[in-house]
């Protein structure tokens, strides 16, 4: 008795989480005893330091004018079927399965070459000497890396929809007991016992105070639906991610919806045009920090969303204004206008 | 080594010397009430755990009931263990009572507790702690009450402002009754609003020490991670026999050492500009 006490309440434990996740795809330890999840997106797993905490409530505040949430839900969604982890997916929309079928696939590694050329001829240069053993690496590692590139034209394959926990429900038709019960269920199912983590379920609700719910009278049940999750979630395995219009809430509910999130994401319509890649912007607000004090440092608190070549998502920093090299202006114009629009639009 | 006592020590009226093993008090002055108001760049939560560390320092004879509304235990042990304290260890020895409050208000309750979210509840569970604690070591024991946060008391009474005021007046009685002091995080930019500010203006009456915590208004910078605003109302206070400075307004920017993994304020670079 006195030395299970002892082993507890000594400062130098040794980390039980460390050593079994690491071996289990999809998860990733981090510092301060925290494991992560990917989103989906490397660049944002990146900035965020790692990815999503497990356990941890991601809110991300829709803009009206742009859907750039849908893309981050896909491939945080896509990213969790991927790595074959549980998925509990609330829209407000009639027919949420359907959604799945908008789901991305992951690039196969023959398209996939990475933006920069020498790592790329590095890699040709090893499928020349070790050619075997390169295509068998290649396959694993596209079930089994932590953040895989999603390509947002080709519909993930059926393959990894089989015989899962994927629960799709519709909030139209739910209150918000029921629907939290549905959520305590699915954590049930994949809960923190012991030292043992199985695999990072997922949960993602989309438009949560979206008017065809119904819930908008019900500012307080709401919020207490989301502090209920967000204590479920905290005792669970699972990360949970909630997007929601803002602008339908009074600035003082916002605000307490925003207190309320681990990591706070907040998207942006592009204002400006001409610029072909960039679609958008994603803010930071807040970034989970579990079981320490110490704030991350984010080089930018306002990242653009460009889709690579089309179809990849890529999240770059706005240090200056982007100048598009199409455009036939002048490079001294063209630099100190979009600046200033830039400025203006997004508040620095 | 750690100085031995920090500017937000100061602010808070904390004598706090790590040299000298006299049994100078490293809690907060009996009776005070502090009221810590943070906004969504910006948390403040690091206060509470300095307050923590200090209140629960080997030469201090406190001890702390901590209502968690936020995180649960083992977010706060790991966090105080980087400061050089054990909150395991002070829980069995019966220094550090924790309240995991993830949970209030959602819970199915009995009939008579749905309106107030529990409240009524959890009150008798802290003077109850209280009750104890003191009738286990006289009265000589000061005893800090930890509200993290006040914003998620509301939430679990469901919007009733009266519940949740009641129950913060109630914990504010225990400061006269039992010479405890009080220790409230809350949120600023919730009561922006006319109408839905009456809350946050009754606590800042309630408080001797206000501490705002905001994001630099110049942005980002590297180690700068934002300001925190003192106000101190003036409280009479007997160790030091003297008012422990008049009503005064203090701005000081906060950085967090990266390296020591510790928050060391320090003082802008124009303090006599900013000193009211």
């Amino acid at each position: 008795m006195s030395t299970t006490t002892k082993a507890r309440t000594s400062s130098f434990s040794r980390n039980p989480l460390a050593g079994p996740t690491s071996q289990i795809p999809g998860l990733k330890p981090g510092p301060n005893g925290a494991v992560f999840v990917s989103s989906g997106i490397p660049d944002l797993d990146r900035i965020l330091g790692g990815g999503f905490c497990l356990g941890s409530l991601i809110m991300v505040m829709e803009d009206p004018e742009a859907p750039h949430h849908m893309l981050l839900l896909r491939n945080f969604m896509a990213q969790g079927l991927l790595h074959n982890q549980p998925l509990l997916y609330g829209s407000s929309s009639k027919d949420p399965k359907g959604f799945l079928g908008t789901l991305p696939n992951p690039m196969s590694p023959k398209d996939d070459k990475p933006r920069d050329r020498g790592t790329e001829q590095d890699k040709d240069l090893r499928i020349a000497w070790q050619y075997k053993k390169y295509s068998r690496e290649n396959q694993l590692d596209s079930n089994h890396e932590f953040c895989s590139t999603f390509d947002l034209r080709k519909p993930l394959e059926r393959q990894y929809f089989g015989g899962k926990h994927v629960d799709c429900v519709s909030t139209q038709d739910l209150t918000l007991d029921i629907l939290l019960q549905r959520c305590s269920t699915f954590l049930a199912q994949n809960s923190r016992s012991g030292s043992s983590i199985s695999c990072g379920g997922r949960i993602a609700i989309q438009s949560f105070c979206a008017p065809q719910c119904g819930y908008i009278d019900k500012d307080w049940d709401m919020l207490a639906f989301i502090k209920s999750l967000k204590g479920l979630v905290r005792a669970s395995n699972a990360v949970a991610i909630i997007t929601f219009p803002h602008s339908l809430l009074s600035s003082s509910f916002s605000k307490r919806w925003q207190h309320l999130a681990d990591t706070l994401l907040s998207e942006l319509a592009q204002l400006l045009t001409g610029y072909q890649e960039m679609v958008g912007f994603l803010g930071i607000h807040k970034v989970a920090r579990m079981n320490t004090q110490v704030p991350l440092v984010l080089e930018a608190t306002t990242f653009s969303i460009k889709l690579h070549k089309r179809r990849s998502l890529v999240l770059e920093c706005l240090n200056q204004a982007p100048i598009d090299g199409a455009s036939g202006t002048s490079y001294g114009t063209s630099s100190s206008c979009s600046t200033s629009t830039k400025q203006g639009s997004l508040d620095f | 080594m750690e100085r031995s006592s920090n500017l937000l020590d100061e602010a808070l009226g904390i004598i706090y010397d790590n040299s000298s093993l006299s049994s100078s008090s490293s809690s907060l002055p009996n009776g005070s009430c502090v009221l810590i108001e943070d906004c969504v760049e910006t948390s403040a939560s690091f206060v509470i755990h300095h307050i923590l560390k200090r209140s629960l320092s080997p030469n201090s004879s406190s001890s702390v009931v901590f209502l968690s509304l936020s995180h649960p235990f083992s977010h706060y042990d790991r966090i105080l263990r980087k400061l050089g304290c054990n909150l395991a260890a002070q829980r069995d020895n019966r220094r550090f009572f924790f309240f995991d409050m993830l949970m209030l208000g959602c819970t199915e309750q009995s009939l008579g507790n749905i309106h107030s979210g529990g409240l009524i509840e959890l009150y008798g569970k802290i003077q109850k702690a209280i009750e104890d604690s003191n009738s286990s070591s006289g009265n000589s024991k000061c005893i800090t009450i930890v509200l993290d946060d006040f914003s998620l008391i509301e939430v679990a009474a469901k919007g009733s402002f009266n519940h949740s005021l009641d129950f913060l007046r109630y914990c504010y009685t225990l400061t006269s009754e039992f010479g405890c002091s009080l220790v409230i995080l809350n949120h600023e930019d919730i009561y922006l609003e006319e109408e839905s500010a009456t809350p946050i203006l009754q606590m800042e009456y309630l408080a001797n020490i206000l501490i705002k915590a905001e994001p630099l208004s110049t942005g980002l910078a590297a180690d700068v991670h934002g300001q925190l605003t003192v106000l101190n109302k003036g409280t009479y206070d007997k160790t030091r026999n003297s008012m422990n400075k008049g009503l005064g307004l203090e701005e000081r920017a906060w950085s967090h050492g990266q390296l020591m993994r510790n928050v060391v304020p320090s003082r802008l670079g124009v303090p006599s500009m900013l000193r009211v």
